[in-house]
């Protein structure tokens, strides 16, 4: 994978003096104190984070942390006091009108808090915005805006004024109106937060679903935990223009740099970010299909277990046997194990969230195996290894004993 | 008692009055040539209402308070305008509508742009604020002076008037409606790789309609309530009638005239504050 963007020491600080508060920024003042002293509003301090092609980076703060300020420069709608933003290469600080105008109409779309629809215009007109900014002719992008339009479900609304439309809705527009344009790069400023959680929990599926056709580069801001760690791939947390870490959810729940970090990390609900290729283990004994009933005895008695999955030559799952039924094979002097094989076990990919597991991990007399694609087995769960992984890593230690 | 010294003085009328002498002696030309634009426009509105048959333009007053408001609302716009007619103003009401319009034509082509300019220039704003408090609160009387020495007696003075009087709503609301622009969608303009052109006006100014349309009804309604002062110089019109009913004291012609101003000034405030009703998308 290759970067895409690339910011590099960035400061943004607001007010009519910013290159003194950048000097006393440098000089390890606070930001607390530069208010005070010179009145200027540090925003972004010196914030540095790579984002690779068709990564979803998700920078989570607290309100007035500067995540708002931070993705505004990333299309120069703030321009940076200091700092160099590379996309592609190329740094974008330095562009002229021209380029910037450029910039912005071909390679970046940003999606808003509040929609940031234009109330004058149709759903329609609204989507078609960047193209018409485009010069691009108006069959052309009546076209190209219903498409981005069926592509977030909103087919047949197209002539309907965005204050018509429920707050998922609009923000749906707004959507369509940053894929109509094709942009490499989504910016997504807080999209979700002002919908209520049903529609965000959906939106967030879609969005999810939309970026595994699109492979899009998107930079996602958030206040909520749930929602960046399940979204991002990696995470930056923001405080006070500075992040403070970043990293994938894992990382960042496992090991908090900081308290403000843990105290964020406290708020997660773990089942829905840590995934079963995060639990599973290696299984204790595995039987291949040529063995024979007896060699499964041995091994289910060597480990201690009452039953064993059977997997073929490359590891493919083939089902699982249970100490009882080789057993009774014995006595009936059948040796293969295929007539044996049991299949009422669940099975679940590597990414599947600890949240979908529960129910099944109680239901089922069996571990839980976990299989790629093709069907090969990569490891099992059982119903310890799904607590212990709800537990934070580091406050095993604080349970009193 | 005490009483402000008469040693220290000071006549800012005097500097006032010398800027005027010499704008007149250096800018003659320029002011017969405005004169002349004026009086052209005028004179040519004036003409384009006159042709208009009287009934046709009951009908078409009529017309349009049904369109835009409601069928009784047009009915009683039509007898408003029919009673002036009946009272023996007609001619008069075309001259004070042709006055008015190209009052209200020439504050718009003025105040909007420098409304627009000063929204994005604070220090503009800053220089206009005091300007157009001082404009909207001097007596209107006093522009008589300065309007007749420039443009003589006669219509293009009060036009003159009319204009400074009334500019001042049209320039702040005009700067209000684009400074009220929510963020978010001026953002977005700019996000989608807009111009200052195409974001002002494929955005700001649509998003702003409503409340510049307020600004140009006020303006409208300020250019009425000129009617009567313009008309101490010479204008003629409705106003006209009203001087001369206060010089004779004849209670009659004054009520005559003074109610149809009133009826004038109705129509045109609910017609275009209907049309600014047009321009609102929540």
């Amino acid at each position: 994978m290759s970067k895409k963007i690339e910011v590099k020491n960035l400061y943004k600080i607001f007010g009519s003096k910013p290159k003194l508060a950048l000097k006393r920024l440098k000089e390890g003042w606070t930001k607390e104190k530069i208010l005070k002293t010179t009145g200027q509003t540090v925003g972004v301090n010196n914030a540095s984070f790579t984002v690779d092609e068709g990564e979803f980076f998700v920078i989570m703060g607290l309100s007035g942390s500067g995540k708002s300020t931070l993705i505004r420069c990333l299309n120069l709608l703030n321009r940076p006091t200091a700092g160099e933003i590379l996309i592609d290469g190329e740094d974008i600080v330095k562009y002229d009108r021209q380029q910037l105008r450029e910039f912005r109409q071909n390679k970046v779309a940003m999606v808003f808090q509040n929609f940031g629809l234009f109330t004058h215009r149709t759903v329609l007109g609204n989507v078609e915005y960047g193209l018409e900014i485009r010069n691009i002719n108006k069959d052309k992008r009546r076209q190209i805006a219903l498409e981005a339009l069926e592509s977030v479900g909103l087919k047949g609304w197209e002539d309907k004024m965005p204050t018509e439309l429920s707050g998922g809705m609009q923000q749906r527009v707004g959507l369509a109106r940053a894929l109509a344009n094709n942009p490499d790069i989504l910016l997504m400023d807080e999209p979700f937060s002002a919908l209520d959680p049903l529609i965000r929990r959906d939106m967030q599926i879609e969005l999810l679903e939309i970026q595994s056709k699109l492979k899009k580069t998107i930079i996602f801001i958030t206040h909520d935990i749930n929602e960046a760690f399940k979204l991002g791939d990696r995470v930056a947390v923001m405080k006070d223009g500075k992040i403070v870490q970043q990293g994938t959810p894992e990382e960042i729940l496992n090991n908090p740099s900081n308290e403000y970090i843990e105290e964020f990390v406290k708020s997660i609900d773990r089942t829905k970010v840590i995934q079963a290729k995060n639990i599973m283990r290696k299984p204790n004994a595995l039987v291949s299909i040529k063995d024979g009933v007896r060699v499964a005895i041995k091994e289910m008695q060597a480990s201690n277990i009452s039953s064993v999955f059977v997997v073929g030559r490359n590891m493919e799952l083939e089902g699982i046997v249970t100490i009882d039924d080789c057993v009774d094979a014995v006595k009936n002097k059948q040796s293969s194990l295929k007539e044996l094989l049991r299949h009422d076990f669940y099975k679940t990919s590597p990414d599947e969230y600890i949240e979908n597991l529960l129910e099944n991990a109680v239901k089922s007399k069996y571990p839980i195996v976990v299989v790629d694609d093709e069907n090969k087995l990569l490891g099992i769960i059982v119903r310890t290894s799904i607590l212990s992984g709800l537990l934070p890593i580091n406050s095993t230690n604080d349970t009193p004993a | 008692m005490n009483s402000f010294p008469e040693l220290i003085k000071f006549d800012p009328g005097m500097y006032i009055e010398a800027l005027v002498d010499w704008l007149i002696l250096n800018f003659q030309g320029f002011f017969d040539a405005l004169t002349d634009v004026i009086k052209w426009i005028v004179f040519n509105i004036q003409d384009g209402l006159s042709f208009i048959p009287w009934f046709l333009f009951i009908l078409l007053i009529f017309l349009l308070g049904w369109k835009l408001k409601s069928f009784k609302s047009g009915l009683g716009y039509a007898m408003m305008i029919m009673l002036i007619g009946l009272i023996g103003l007609w001619e008069d009401m075309i001259f004070t509508l042709a006055i008015v319009i190209t009052s209200v034509i020439l504050s718009i082509i003025i105040g909007i742009p420098i409304g627009i300019y000063s929204a994005y220039n604070q220090k503009l704003e800053a220089l206009l604020k005091p300007l157009l408090d001082g404009m909207q609160t001097m007596p209107s009387f006093v522009y008589l002076i300065p309007a007749m020495i420039f443009f003589g007696l006669g219509t293009v003075p009060a036009v003159f008037a009319t204009i400074v009087y009334s500019t001042p709503p049209c320039i702040r609301l005009t700067s209000l409606a684009i400074k009220r622009v929510p963020k978010e969608m001026r953002e977005a303009a700019y996000a989608f790789g807009s111009s200052r052109w195409q974001a002002l006006v494929k955005v700001e100014l649509p998003q702003a309609m409503p409340t510049i349309m307020a600004g140009i009804n006020q303006t409208t309604m300020l250019a009425m309530s000129m009617v009567v002062t313009s008309s101490m110089i010479g204008a003629k019109g409705l106003g006209e009638n009203v001087i001369i009913a206060i010089n004779r004291t004849d209670i009659a012609m004054g009520f005559n005239s003074g109610i149809s101003i009133v009826f004038l000034a109705i129509i045109i405030d609910r017609l275009t504050q209907m049309i600014s009703k047009k321009y609102e998308h929540v």
